[in-house]
């Protein structure tokens, strides 16, 4: 489904991606860890064509997007969709209005049928009658689930989730690995979650991957990754402060 | 050391003209040839149009006073006293042509064009730039379009509205003031000021409403660094934008002719 084959990404100087390589399969969730700016959300943006490889090729159902513009491209992103790191929603729209805003550029269902959509989603995310609110009357997690809502409204074959259980209790959390395994189990949504939650990663991945230093050092089963020789990877999913990775 | 100082100056000025040519272009591409974005549409009418006509009127009125009390001074001193009334056709030609489209354009420079700096900018930092994309929506047709059509109509109707407000102060000060003898001064007006004038100050507030509006947009969309960088973009727009209408409103009224009468 989805198949990025050597990834190169810098800003100015310094390297990010250094030839990622990472195959996603129709209806698995692949979860992405790493540790925090290792360019989990950089590798992300790239599939959507928000930000574009200097080196590498990504293919979305067979297509190469990344010199797509315009028309072409919004026929692949369409089938994304992205719960950004920090929720993004628009802060002059209402909440209603920012949940239906791909539905009115993505779907021809109309007035009625969008309502209802909107109240559904906001439902599934745990929010009711909130859809007059502004986003500035919202909790950052509140924020965060309004973007899960706008982001699954449309139906996408593929969504991406950049820290979805960050910033939100760990009742609701839970919740959304519910909703992840959900996503997967009836409508066959095939999905990338960027977590540092190992907990909700051993629940929701059918395959962990692991960044690090510019690569996928490590790709497998929960299991084959708990079970892992690599002492990154074992220091990674510890989360231990002392090990082969240095943060001081 | 000096000379790649001055090329790489050079360089980048071409760069963002480039830029902001590329950014003019698909603008008029998406105004011309989609749909339009209704409601962003009316909100940016409202946000450059009436919500800049308390500060248009304001500086429109004490600009004609102020070019109402010189040009007295100055007829009174150079033609000799009793002459004031033809001060009228000058005051009108000089508020229509030059200072309410440059007073108008400036003032919105600093009104909307900074607001389009600064609002753009913070959907830049916030991602929210992206989520249009990922939802989409072409931020050039989303953002841009709407704020284009909206200077370019706007900017000529305060222009108008403060020429109005311009000349009745002209008038305000010469005639009810001063009590130079009002007949004079508006058969004067009628006489010598053309149609065409004030015609010319709407073209120009039109370019100046288009320019504003690119500036503050291409500001906005390339705006990085947090809050620093709104600022930072904000302030340009500012600076950009004045300096470019003052520049651009020289170089217009050499342009366009001075009378469409042909003789
Ligand atoms: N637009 C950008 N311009 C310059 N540098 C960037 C940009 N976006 C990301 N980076 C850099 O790329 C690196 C990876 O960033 P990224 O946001 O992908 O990290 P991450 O893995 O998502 O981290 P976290 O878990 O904290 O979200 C960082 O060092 C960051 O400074
Ligand atoms: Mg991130």
């Amino acid at each position: 489904m989805i198949k990025i084959a050597g990834l190169y990404k810098s800003f100015g100087t310094t390297p990010v991606l250094r030839g990622v390589d990472l195959d996603v399969r129709r209806g698995e969730t692949m979860v992405v860890i790493g540790q925090s700016g290792s360019g989990k959300s950089v590798l992300i943006k790239h599939l959507i064509g928000l930000l574009r490889p200097d080196r590498g090729e990504i293919y979305v159902d067979g297509t190469a997007i990344s010199r797509l513009r315009g028309e072409a491209l919004q026929k692949v992103t369409r089938k994304f969709g992205l719960l950004f790191q920090g929720a993004a929603l628009f802060d002059s729209l209402t909440v209603g209005q920012n949940v239906r805003f791909g539905l009115e550029r993505y779907t021809t269902l109309s007035r009625e049928e969008m309502d209802a959509v909107v109240a559904d989603c906001l439902a599934k995310v745990g929010l009711r009658g909130v859809e007059r609110l502004m986003p500035h009357e919202l909790s950052g997690g509140m924020r965060k689930r309004v973007g899960l809502a706008r982001a699954i409204a449309y139906s996408p074959e593929v969504m991406l989730y950049d820290e979805p259980s960050t910033g939100i209790d760990p009742i609701r959390a839970d919740a959304i690995n519910d909703l992840i395994n959900v996503m997967k189990t009836d409508l066959k949504v095939t999905s990338i979650v960027i977590t540092h939650d190992m907990v909700s990663s051993y629940k929701v991945a059918d395959r962990i991957a692991m960044l690090h230093e510019g690569r996928i050092i490590q790709i497998g089963t929960p299991r084959e990754i708990q079970a892992s020789r690599n002492p990154v990877v074992q220091q990674f999913i510890r989360g231990e402060a002392e090990g082969p990775i240095k943060i001081f | 050391m000096r000379a790649p100082f001055v090329l790489q100056t050079a360089i980048r000025l071409f760069e963002e003209l480039g830029e902001v040519g590329l950014l003019a272009a698909r603008t008029f591409q998406s105004i011309f040839r989609r749909r339009w974005e209704r409601g962003m549409l009316v909100r940016q009418l409202e946000e450059i149009g009436v919500r800049s006509l308390p500060v248009v009127a304001l500086t429109a009125a004490f600009g004609g006073l102020v070019f109402g009390l010189q040009t007295y001074i100055g007829f009174n001193r150079y033609i000799g006293p009793g002459s004031e009334g033809y001060a009228g056709p000058i005051i009108s030609l000089g508020l229509s042509k030059e200072l309410i489209p440059i007073l108008v354009g400036v003032m919105v420079s600093g009104r909307v064009g900074s607001a389009m700096a600064a609002q753009i900018g913070t959907m830049k930092i916030t991602e929210q730039i992206d989520a249009l994309h990922s939802l989409g929506a072409d931020p050039v047709r989303y953002l841009v379009a709407p704020r284009m059509i909206a200077g370019v109509s706007m900017v000529p109707c305060l222009t108008l509205l403060g020429d109005v407000i311009g000349m009745a102060a002209g008038y305000l000060y010469i005639v009810v003031l001063m009590g130079v003898n009002g007949q004079i001064y508006v058969q004067n007006v009628m006489l010598y000021l053309e149609l065409w004038d004030v015609a010319t100050g709407l073209i120009k507030a039109a370019v100046f409403g288009g320019v504003i509006t690119l500036i503050g947009c291409w500001q906005g969309l390339k705006t990085r660094g947090g809050a620093e960088g709104v600022g930072r973009a904000t302030t340009r727009t500012v600076v950009i934008a004045s300096i470019s209408i003052l520049l651009l409103n020289f170089f217009l009224s050499k342009a366009l002719p001075a009378s469409l009468t042909l003789k």
